[in-house]
């Protein structure tokens, strides 16, 4: 990432979670009518100052290509996984003996950007019967419908490692 | 002809209602309170996001607003049921019996 100063980093929040507020507000109401414009740009301007240390979609996304390609493979990765854990736990869920072995298993991340170890989270919570439960630090406490290792290297293989090769790249 | 598009859009809506039930029953048959969470998250993101894309094709003009509904849905659903689990984990909530392991109770230097 670019070095930046903390004034231009708070800076470049702002805009961006202007500009996103914006978007949703225009996809919101579905007209360019100035005055709905307007209304809009008031409310997100305010939105993006009153909480300009919090996290928006884009915020420490990388701006480079590779980690948009990253970006591109890390949502089909995703949804791929969202369907696999459906149908698993669907399974688990319908069979008469509710085959679970569960557990809340420790697992440690290299993400360091804020961002990354929101998204790192939110996927493993929607992925193959894993739910994160609590975040510290670099750690992840992760409950699993069947823990299949309890040791935290190898937890971390099966659980974060696919994700993480993507994030790393487009938030750090 | 909107024969075909309406049919698939039906389809669409059918599988995501499927997954709705089937979260709804994993509610009922999961031993505790972090599996049952783990059915609720789950099966209601992908059968909603189903069901957003089958309305999608019934009503294309919809369109840009159930993308939206469907990115907040990513974006929420996942950080409610990470809160709930953590809220459910430090009022300590009865555990299944089946339970193997719980490292952040042992990290706290809880009882696990």
């Amino acid at each position: 990432m670019m070095q930046t100063s903390p004034r231009s980093d708070s800076l470049r929040h702002i805009v961006v979670l202007f500009l996103t507020l914006m978007l949703f507000w225009v996809m919101l109401v579905d007209s360019l009518v100035p005055d709905r414009l307007a209304i809009g740009a008031v409310v997100s301007l305010g939105i993006a100052l009153f909480y300009r240390d919090g996290l928006s979609f884009f915020t420490e996304f990388r701006v480079t290509p590779s980690a948009f390609v990253a970006g591109v493979r890390y949502y089909a990765l995703f949804f791929r996984k969202l369907a696999e854990s459906n149908l698993r736990l669907a399974a688990i869920i319908v069979s008469p003996d509710l085959p679970v072995r569960p557990g809340i298993v420790k697992i440690r991340t290299q993400l360091k950007s804020r961002m990354g170890r929101l998204m790192l989270a939110n996927s493993i919570t929607l992925t193959p019967g894993t739910l994160t439960v609590e975040v510290s630090g670099e750690w992840l406490y992760v409950h699993c419908v069947t823990v299949d290792s309890t040791d935290v290297m190898r937890a971390t293989e099966e659980i974060a490692a696919d994700f993480e090769r993507y994030l790393e790249v487009m938030y750090g | 002809m909107g024969g075909l598009i309406d049919i698939v859009g039906a389809l669409l809506l059918l599988a995501g209602t499927t997954f709705l039930l089937l979260g709804g029953l994993g509610m009922v048959r999961m031993p505790d309170t972090y599996n049952r969470i783990q059915a609720g998250t789950k099966a209601t993101t992908l059968g909603t996001l189903l069901s957003l894309v089958g309305v999608g094709f019934l009503h294309p003009e919809w369109s840009l607003k159930l993308l939206l509904i469907g990115v907040f849905l990513l974006f929420t659903n996942p950080l409610s049921s990470q809160v709930l689990a953590r809220a459910a984990h430090r009022t300590r909530v009865r555990k299944s019996p089946t339970n193997v392991v719980d490292r952040l109770a042992e990290d706290l230097g809880e009882e696990p």
